[in-house]
């Protein structure tokens, strides 16, 4: 029997179980962190220009334009490659604070995201 | 070859004409403007200067790769711009191209956009856009391919028939929050590359990003331009020639003569009348009256440029 199966077969296990065990399943995984954030890019604007996340948050900035952009930290901590329409760029946050970035392309698009713990 | 010409030769005043419906011809002569027939301007007295007369054609923003709407194929009206460079009455000295010549810096584009550029047979001299920035080393490819004797970030001048050309780059090292840049160490530069010009040295002054503020919300102007712009104040003749904007703009302040050309590759919309700067989705039958080639040509007994913008579509 294959670790998959075995698995599936526990999980079939819980749903045949209580209501209970149901709401209780379904809670622990509404209070876990979902520990990953949005940014699109439009209209040459990060769509969320100021975005608040929890420490250890993976941000994916996707660029919707039809101009190519990159997102780069103000202070180097994290630089995409030029994004082309439809391209993504991730970047994993792991200390707590504030985060200013800019399009090097077109500098006068910024944003900034903060870290919170 | 630098004769100083008497005072009232400085004295300003801007000519500007409908051109045969096809885009307008711009005589510069410093700073008011004023609107003549193409006979009058046949009959403009001649003055004495030492330039010769010649032209040169401006492409802009040919974006090679680019494949979206409105233009599925940016080589296609780059190919049909250089027939019409080909196709004009006067054969031009030379053309420059104002930047964006890619739209990813990639090898292909700049090779295939040299390769179109060569069936025009004449030398092009070149600035890179932010579009041609984009690779790995910020430009080196550009460099290499189109920025031989060039300093810095790809600026450099150069004389033409009594014309002083001055090449600026205004898309590297951008920062956060601002627009085009063109740093400590290129106006520097510009301002020992001038030092030894006579002020009546007829000066053109060509970069990609406008040299002066179109619209900040969309990043259209360069933050430290007025360095430059004083630098250049005392000449009795200035031209700037910019692209990115994807449409004619233009400005007279003083001595100095603004302009903006049409891409070859796709318009962009009029600043503040679309949410952002993209592509401006054009019908097709509409496409090639936006896109366009600019000749300029400085007259015989004249130390101004006229500017000639015709569209695609002619």
């Amino acid at each position: 029997m294959t670790r998959a199966f075995k698995l599936l077969t526990f999980q079939a296990a819980v749903l045949a179980g209580s209501a209970f065990v149901m709401a209780s399943v379904a809670s622990i995984t509404r209070a876990a962190p979902p520990q990953s954030a949005a940014v699109s890019i439009e209209n040459f604007t990060f769509k969320a220009p100021a975005l608040t996340v929890k420490r250890g948050t993976t941000v994916t900035w996707t660029n919707a334009d039809d101009i190519p952009h990159t997102v780069v930290a103000k202070d180097g901590s994290f630089k995409s490659k030029v994004l082309d329409t439809g391209d993504r760029f991730s970047f994993t946050f792991a200390k707590t604070g504030q985060f200013g970035y800019f399009c090097s392309i077109h500098p006068h698009m910024t944003g900034v995201v903060i870290v919170k713990a | 070859m630098f004769d100083d010409h008497p005072g009232d030769d400085r004295r300003g005043f801007l000519k500007c004409m409908a051109w045969a419906g096809t885009g307008a011809l711009f005589a510069f002569d410093g700073g008011i403007a004023s609107s003549i027939g193409l006979d009058g301007a046949i009959a403009a007295p001649v003055r004495q200067s030492a330039v010769q007369p010649f032209s040169f054609v401006q492409l802009s923003d040919s974006h090679i790769g680019f494949n979206k709407p409105p233009n599925a194929d940016a080589r296609a009206t780059f190919r049909e711009a250089i027939a019409k460079v080909q196709a004009l009455p006067v054969r031009p000295d030379f053309i420059i191209h104002t930047g964006d010549v890619s739209q990813l810096s990639r090898d292909q584009e700049f090779d295939d956009a040299e390769q179109m550029l060569k069936a025009a047979g004449l030398p092009v001299f070149f600035i890179p856009g932010e579009h041609d920035m984009l690779d790995p080393e910020g430009g080196k490819a550009f460099l290499d391919r189109f920025g031989k004797g060039s300093r810095g970030a790809g600026w450099y001048s150069f004389d033409h028939r009594g014309v002083h050309f001055v090449a600026l780059v205004n898309v590297a090292d951008l920062k956060p929050g601002g627009m085009g840049n063109l740093g400590a160490e290129q106006l520097k530069w510009l301002a020992a590359d001038l030092s030894g010009k006579s002020s009546s040295t007829p000066i053109v002054v060509f970069a990609h990003i406008p040299l002066w503020t179109v619209y900040a919300d969309w990043g259209w102007g360069t933050d430290d331009s007025a360095q430059a712009l004083k630098l250049l104040a005392r000449f009795g003749s200035v031209t700037v020639l910019n692209g990115h904007i994807h449409q004619i703009t233009q400005k007279v302040e003083g001595r100095i003569a603004f302009h903006t050309a049409r891409s070859t590759a796709f318009p962009q919309p009029t600043p503040g009348t679309a949410p952002g700067p993209g592509p401006l989705k054009v019908p097709p039958e509409q496409l090639h009256s936006m896109l366009g080639i600019t000749d300029a040509t400085f007259i015989r007994g004249h130390d101004r440029i006229a500017l000639i913008d015709s569209t695609l579509s002619a």
